[in-house]
Order: C-alpha cells, then sequence, then structure tokens
C-alpha cells in the first residue's frame, strides 16, 4: 500500500464494519418488530 | 392519480414488496460491492499524486453520497407524511435515519483518516468536513426528537419538521467545495461533461456506488418492515400475514 496501509485498512474495516452493523441491526429491528406483532396476536386469544 | 398513490403507500403493500424486493438489492449490493472493492484494492493503478492512499475514495465517496442521499429520502418521505398525512411516509423517514446516521458517520471517519496522510491532520473546520458533521447531528436531532413524545404521530411530525428545515444542509455540503475555500478536493466523478479518472479506476469506484445504493435499498426494505409492523400491529392484515 505505499506507506498508506495503516489509513486505507482501517477505512475498509470499519466501512465494513458499519455495513455489517446495519444489516445486523435492521435484521434484528425486524424481528423485534415480529415478536412484538405475534404476542399482540396471542393477546387478542388467536394465536392459537 | 391519487387513487394510485394511496394504494402505492399502503402498509400491506409496502410490506410485501419491501419484502420482495430485499433478497434482490442485497444480492445486487454484495456482487457489485464485492467487485468494486476487489478491483479497487488490486487492480486500479495508485494514482499519480496521492499514491495508494487514493483508495480510501471506494468507501469513503459512496458513504458520502449515501449520507446525502439518505438525508433526502427523510426530508421528502417526511414531507410526504407531513402533508398528505400518509403514515408511510412517516415509516421511511423513520427507517432511513439510523441508516444515514451510520453512513454520515463512517464518510467522516473515513474521511478523517484520509485527510492525515493527505492534509497533514485528521480534522479541519473545513466548510465541507463541519457541514458533513453538521448532518450526523441533524440526523441525531431527527432521531432523537421522534422517540421524545409518547404519542408517536407528535414524534413523527416534529421529527419531519426538523428533516425539512434540515435538508438546506444537503446543498450546502455538496457545493460547500465551490462556493468556499476548501482543503476538500472538488467534484471527480460528477463532473459535468467528463470524469477525471482513467476507467480502471472509476469503474470500480462506480460499482461501489452502486452496491452502497442496493445495500442501502436492503436495509431499508428490513427496516420499512419492522416499522411497518410496530406501527399496524393491531390492524387485520398483520394479524393474517402472521397467521400464514
Amino acid at each position: 500500500m505505499g506507506g498508506y496501509a495503516r489509513f486505507v485498512w482501517p477505512c475498509f474495516a470499519f466501512v465494513f464494519g458499519v455495513l455489517a452493523w446495519n444489516l445486523w441491526a435492521a435484521g434484528r429491528y425486524q424481528a423485534e418488530a415480529r415478536k412484538r406483532a405475534l404476542r399482540s396476536l396471542a393477546m387478542m386469544g388467536e394465536g392459537q | 392519480m391519487w387513487t394510485w398513490f394511496y394504494r402505492l403507500a399502503s402498509p400491506p403493500f409496502v410490506y410485501r414488496t419491501a419484502g420482495a424486493l430485499m433478497p434482490w438489492f442485497l444480492a445486487a449490493a454484495a456482487a457489485t460491492i464485492g467487485y468494486g472493492t476487489i478491483a479497487g484494492l488490486a487492480f486500479a493503478p495508485p494514482d499519480y499524486q496521492q499514491g495508494d492512499a487514493f483508495r480510501i475514495i471506494y468507501v469513503h465517496a459512496p458513504s458520502a453520497w449515501l449520507s446525502l442521499f439518505a438525508y433526502t429520502t427523510l426530508a421528502v418521505a417526511g414531507a410526504i407524511g407531513l402533508i398528505w398525512r400518509i403514515k408511510m411516509g412517516h415509516a421511511v423517514a423513520a427507517a432511513t435515519a439510523p441508516i444515514g446516521a451510520s453512513f454520515t458517520l463512517s464518510a467522516l471517519v473515513t474521511g478523517s483518516l484520509w485527510g492525515r496522510p493527505m492534509w497533514g491532520t485528521y480534522w479541519a473546520w473545513d466548510p465541507r468536513l463541519t457541514s458533513e458533521l453538521i448532518l450526523l447531528f441533524l440526523y441525531v436531532g431527527v432521531m432523537s426528537l421522534r422517540s421524545a413524545f409518547e404519542d408517536p404521530g407528535r414524534g413523527d411530525r416534529a421529527a419531519a419538521l426538523l428533516a425539512i428545515v434540515g435538508v438546506v444542509n444537503v446543498p450546502i455540503i455538496h457545493y460547500s467545495v465551490v462556493w468556499w475555500n476548501s482543503l476538500h478536493q472538488g467534484a471527480t466523478v460528477a463532473k459535468i461533461g467528463k470524469p477525471e479518472m482513467p476507467g480502471s479506476m472509476l469503474w470500480p469506484l462506480l460499482a461501489m456506488f452502486l452496491g452502497f445504493m442496493c445495500f442501502y435499498g436492503a436495509v431499508l426494505c428490513m427496516r420499512l418492515r419492522g416499522e411497518v409492523l410496530n406501527r399496524e400491529r393491531q390492524a387485520a392484515w398483520v394479524r393474517e400475514a402472521m397467521r400464514s
């Protein structure tokens, strides 16, 4: 990397970390919402 | 025309469409980001002035672009929710804010790491850097304001107002390098006429732009589905969807 490795690699690592966090957080948010919807369905007595 | 517009914004339609589009966006993002990263790191030649440090552009520029695009989406969706009282407008705004904030942070961090070898400093109170930092504060403000109200409807409206007022910062960020003396370089890709990059550098960058946009689409779809479920939990169609 011509002496710039300590700047280039951390940039790529950080951005790929951000991409991974986004995927994880969005998946978790969706799963939590689904769980809440199912719980609300069960509370209405229609879950079974 | 308005009937079509309202049908397009109906929660079940949005929920199903987001679910159908998400895997396609994700596959396209994986392919283009994979190509862009490999080609940008291994095959693009070093810049004649910046050497290999220029490779930071492959993650910095798409992050910065996405930070502006997501904020514009946030403001437009908020305006749709506010003006036409379309609930899905607010749902899109709520779903896009954390994604945009994360890419704004990413643009600031990678820009700072690029600035150190090129400018001799990690940070300068330069117009481009400062206006991008204000963008991050705007994202945080919009998210905080939305969750500060007990009544979600009031939170949505307040957040939409702030988002609309804050959109004035988007052209300021874009034109800051033209309007003021800036350490930051001017436009290289979006130049009218001809970009100042050879194809071997440009194609991986364009692939990264496309990949980041597709990634944004995929994550937005995932968050939007969650947002729709949270808002429509009591609706009959959600009960049907949960049973199936």
